[in-house]
């Protein structure tokens, strides 16, 4: 019963789902949107577990002076403090809650984001080094699309933004359009587990 | 279970169609897609129903499933953790489920050999999931002792926010193998980064064509597209499972034929654009 219950309910989701694409009918249709809603609002009832989870771990480092409690402490307020000024004063322009995401969350994601540049060029280095023949068909491709997307390449050859565009549009595009197929391949075959009950490893 | 449903079926404005009213049942404008939808069924069925009566089907080598073990061991011998992130979607993307079915390999195999695991996650709905998957997979070894539910942690609800999260349990924990399983955007490389920075086995898997260089630059094993939908059915050996990869190959064989076919005829336009209506909805 325990793995039969979930099974039979992934078999009808799913079912009801491929029945809405097929289907014209706008009670079928409405149906399946309305599903989707329920999983919208599910998830947003999920959030107290998270917020559950947080606590626990760090409280628990907190309260026993643990290994940078002082960081947790800081998260914990912030969890709070963002929580609670969003109830209080709504989350508008020029509200705590606003003031709060723009001078402090936001600052933040975007410092994150930033680092993917230092990563980018890291990365780059390690991939480019020309040791096999393959890092080496790499090299001489990538150097041709760089220079080709930027006004000194058109300076140095005016036909190198051609042959950039040709390695994106050909060579590359079939690559990924490869992948793609066979990736959609794959979801489809895994969704088609699911719906019957085969795959179950997800539900534990 | 299936009368709430079905009560929610005719509240939810479903009419039956009225004589005087035209309500098409089928779109006929996708019946090119039920067709290819029929006969990639077909394939995976017959090959599963093959797999059941005792065929066994022969499925290629995957090293990055194959390092897993490798990894764990690794992890234990250090007495370092293994992280396991199952990408950054919610429950409802098929690449945070087909992460979950990994994850509860990758778990039984950390519940062998005693080796501690962590998994942050995005969303709170992965979180109970992961732990269940986890919880399952310990009991499932005879260990469920073993299992915290701590062992899964919901870390943050913003990408980059769980990168800044994810780097400092890295930069911390100095884990000796991380997994990453799953749908990855942006933060793909800055994880990756950091995992190689920290010294540890790297095995990736995505379906996001966009991030696999990412993923194949900063980490010792990727998993490409379909190869992370076959995983759980390679790690599980089941003959159900692999029977439908088999399928899944010979759908392959079928789409690779009706594009070259597609390709001559509508070169020479022979045909009557039988190919192009076969993938084009109307």
């Amino acid at each position: 019963m325990k793995t039969l219950l979930p099974v039979v309910i992934a078999f009808l989701s799913g079912f009801i789902m491929i029945l809405a694409f097929f289907s014209a009918n706008p009670g079928i249709v409405n149906f399946s949107q309305n599903l989707l809603t329920w999983v919208t609002i599910v998830g947003g009832i999920s959030l107290l577990l998270g917020i559950v989870s947080i606590l626990k771990v760090n409280l628990k480092i907190i309260s026993e002076k643990g290994k940078d409690w002082w960081l947790k402490l800081i998260l914990v307020l912030f969890v709070f403090g963002m929580s609670i000024s969003g109830l209080l004063w709504g989350i508008q322009e020029k509200t705590p809650f606003d003031w709060l995401f723009q001078n402090i969350q936001s600052p933040m994601m975007s410092t994150m984001f930033s680092i993917l540049a230092f990563f980018i060029a890291s990365a780059a280095y390690r991939a480019f080094r020309a040791r096999t023949r393959e890092a080496t068909i790499l090299l001489f491709t990538s150097v041709i699309v760089m220079l080709g997307r930027i006004p000194l390449g058109q300076y140095l050859w005016d036909k190198l933004p051609d042959y950039a565009d040709w390695i994106m549009a050909y060579p590359n595009l079939a690559v990924q359009r490869g992948i793609i197929i066979g990736a959609a391949l794959g979801a489809a075959a895994m969704s088609l587990r699911i719906i019957l009950g085969i795959e179950r490893a997800y539900m534990g | 279970m299936l009368f709430i449903l079905i009560f929610y079926f005719f509240n939810s404005g479903f009419t039956f169609a009225n004589p005087t009213e035209e309500i098409s049942w089928f779109r006929m404008d996708r019946i090119n897609i039920l067709v290819l939808l029929l006969v990639f069924s077909s394939a995976v069925l017959l090959y599963i129903r093959s797999a059941k009566k005792g065929k066994e089907h022969f499925i290629r080598k995957l090293s990055g499933l194959e390092a897993v073990e490798e990894g764990v061991g690794r992890a234990t011998e250090m007495g370092r953790p293994v992280i396991f992130i199952p990408g950054i979607q919610e429950l409802d993307d098929i690449q945070t489920i087909a992460g979950l079915s990994i994850l509860s390999k990758v778990a039984k195999i950390t519940a062998q050999y005693h080796t501690p695991l962590f998994v942050p996650v995005q969303y709170p709905l992965v979180l109970a999931a992961a732990q269940e998957s986890i919880k399952g997979a310990y009991l499932d070894i005879g260990k469920g002792e073993d299992y915290s539910p701590e062992m899964v942690r919901y870390v943050a609800g913003e990408q980059f926010a769980f990168v800044a999260a994810v780097h400092g349990i890295m930069h911390r924990d100095k884990p000796a193998t991380i997994v990453y399983m799953g749908a990855f955007f942006a933060e793909s490389l800055l994880l990756a980064e950091e995992g190689q920075a920290s010294g540890a086995i790297q095995i990736a898997g995505t379906a996001n064509p966009d991030q696999l260089p990412f993923f194949i630059t900063a980490c010792d094993y990727t998993l490409m597209g379909e190869e992370l939908f076959a995983a759980s059915s390679y790690l599980s050996k089941e003959p159900l499972m692999l029977g439908s990869l088999k399928g899944q190959d010979w759908m392959k064989v079928f789409l690779v034929i009706c594009i070259l076919l597609g390709a001559l005829f509508e070169t020479f336009h022979l045909g009557g654009g039988f190919f192009y209506k076969l993938f084009i909805e109307h």
